[in-house]
């Protein structure tokens, strides 16, 4: 019996050793060595020195992590709020009898698998100040002196922000709609019964019946929000001068061009902070608000 | 009927936000590069520039950067499909010590973002002499711990009866895994895999760091290099969007039921 369990051990790790073995030498070991390197100063080639939290004094210093951090909430600020409203529109739009519904939710969703190149070389054409048909449509409705999108340092941000609206909205919105299915019939029919309209049907039933949703949505999207990288690499490279800065841009920057490992490990472990902090708040926040 | 009009002239507003980037993409890939920016603008091209088709072939290494996707795409996808169909029967199947907490490690890494530790990843490939090869792309996407996840709460929903009646019949772990859970779990490996493969095609940010010879370079490094290459070569860049567009919509096209499937089952992507 004994070496039967011995063996059923074994087999049971020789299962999970090909996929673990990678996940530990490619993920675990160098998350745990972010984690140490965030407290030393290191170059790669000398050994690594112990300076404590010299690096963390450094980044509350460091004018451009600041800019980075500033930029990157403010683009959560924009993005989650949009996205979200586009995501429970377009669900509430397409969560119905409908001819052509197949090809409406299928074209919501494509932009989120569209190679983030393309998206963010056709949005950057499309905002394109002169010739942009952004511009040419405001002018149209009477703006005579719409905004320089990616080329001003005031507008490169709601730039940002709108395209990546654009592209992730089909995929929350995918989300929506399996929230929207799984309400019951029966409780629009009772309160149709009631003699409740539209608009108190959306609030006292829909709403309420998405909120498992809504709160999967918002966690996924604020985590999403903080991480943003490629898009703002290849939009607007983090400008014009330090507009579009985000966390994940700096640390590349000082990490991978600066070679300032420890230094750039402590801005990751910020970004970690955050994201962690930030699901844990949304955790405890839906907890106590589903006991009440 | 007010509210049903409203509601249809909100569906074609919304339709329009969502495909006029594509119909712009696609027109300007057929125009003359000095027909692109007008005033109005021209959806139409006034004469169809097919040749752009053509032409982009040798304007830059476009053989090269496919073959290179395709490779890394394959490679990633089957490798993923495998390891992690592989593991999650280990972790859904089998009882055995330790394999709980283990799959908590497994799951509570999926919420650490990939910033926080790219760094260190970086210095461990570049110390093994790993960057500026394809293998390293492939170790660093082929190992997920989503895969491993999804597959595994596909495998819940497979009856353990059924595996211990094979076990009756006396065929081994693998003999079960093999025979009986890979063929029951043909939608959700379709589910991991095209998300894989798409996720693989499109990155930007692996081949970004990783790759610095032009002849490993991916579709994606390519399309990019329009920009600053040919800056105002704006069909170009829109031709190339297109090429590198097409085969990912053929892909969703087909299998589109796995695509949602897997995002609704799981909530989370990779």
């Amino acid at each position: 019996m004994a070496q039967q369990k011995w063996r059923n051990t074994l087999v049971g790790w020789s299962f999970i050793l090909p996929n673990f073995l990678g996940f530990v030498i490619i993920s675990l070991v160098p998350m745990i060595a972010a984690f140490g390197l965030s407290f030393m100063e290191w170059d790669s080639f000398n050994a690594p020195e112990w300076v404590g939290l010299d690096n963390f004094e450094r980044l509350l210093r460091d004018e451009s992590t600041k800019i980075a951090l500033w930029n990157t909430t403010l683009y959560a600020l924009g993005h989650v709020p949009l996205t979200m409203l586009a995501a429970l529109g377009l669900a509430l739009l397409l969560n119905r009898r409908l001819a052509g519904l197949g090809f409406f939710r299928a074209a919501a969703f494509f932009p989120y698998i569209t190679s983030l190149v393309a998206v963010a070389v056709v949005w950057n054409m499309l905002f394109n100040p002169e010739f942009g048909p952004v511009n040419q449509f405001l002018h149209f409705i009477g703006i005579d002196n719409p905004p320089g999108w990616t080329t001003s340092t005031t507008w490169a941000m709601p730039a940002v922000i709108l395209t990546s609206v654009w592209r992730d909205m089909g995929y929350y919105m995918v989300l929506f709609l399996a929230g929207l299915q799984s309400i019951p019939r029966e409780y629009y029919e009772a309160s149709k019964v009631d003699g409740a309209t539209g608009w108190q049907r959306f609030l006292f039933v829909t709403l309420p019946g998405l909120r498992p949703v809504t709160f999967l949505v918002l966690i996924l999207l604020t985590v999403q929000s903080f991480k943003v990288f490629d898009l703002i690499v290849v939009m607007t490279d983090g400008g014009p001068g330090r507009a579009t800065l985000v966390l994940s841009q700096q640390i590349y920057r000082q990490g991978i061009i600066e070679g300032e490992f420890g230094y750039a490990s402590a801005i990751s472990f910020v970004l970690f902070l955050l994201v962690l902090v930030l699901t844990l708040i949304q955790f405890w926040f839906n907890n106590r608000r589903e006991r009440s | 009927m007010i509210r049903r009009v409203l509601l249809n002239v909100m569906l074609l507003i919304a339709a329009a936000v969502i495909l006029v980037p594509f119909l712009w993409m696609v027109s300007a890939s057929l125009k003359r590069n000095n027909e692109v920016f007008t005033i109005p603008i021209e959806w139409v091209p006034q004469s169809f520039q097919w040749n752009n088709f053509a032409d982009i072939w040798e304007r830059i290494p476009l053989g090269t950067y496919l073959g290179n996707t395709v490779l890394l795409s394959v490679v990633i996808t089957f490798l993923q499909l495998l390891t992690g169909s592989f593991a999650a029967y280990g972790f859904s199947k089998m009882r055995f010590p330790g394999r709980d907490a283990l799959f908590f490690a497994y799951v509570a890494t999926i919420a650490v973002p990939w910033q926080a530790y790219m760094i260190p990843q970086y210095i461990m490939m570049r110390k093994a002499g790993l960057t500026d090869t394809l293998l390293s792309l492939i170790l660093l996407q082929a190992f997920g711990a989503f895969g491993v996840f999804l597959m595994r709460q596909y495998y819940q929903t497979i009856p353990d009866e059924l595996c211990e009646a094979a076990r009756m019949d006396g065929l081994t772990e693998y003999g079960i895994w093999a025979r009986i859970i890979l063929p029951l779990s043909k939608p959700a490996l379709a589910s991991l895999g095209l998300l894989t493969f798409v996720n693989t095609w499109n990155d930007y940010m692996g081949p970004f760091i990783y790759l610095t010879s032009n002849d490993l370079w991916t579709i994606q490094l390519g399309l990019r290099s329009f920009v600053g290459q040919f800056d105002a070569d704006y069909a170009m860049m829109m031709t190339g969007s297109v090429l590198s567009i097409l085969p990912i919509l053929v892909i969703f096209l087909l299998g589109q039921r796995y695509f949602i499937q897997g995002i609704a089952t799981s909530g989370m992507k990779g």
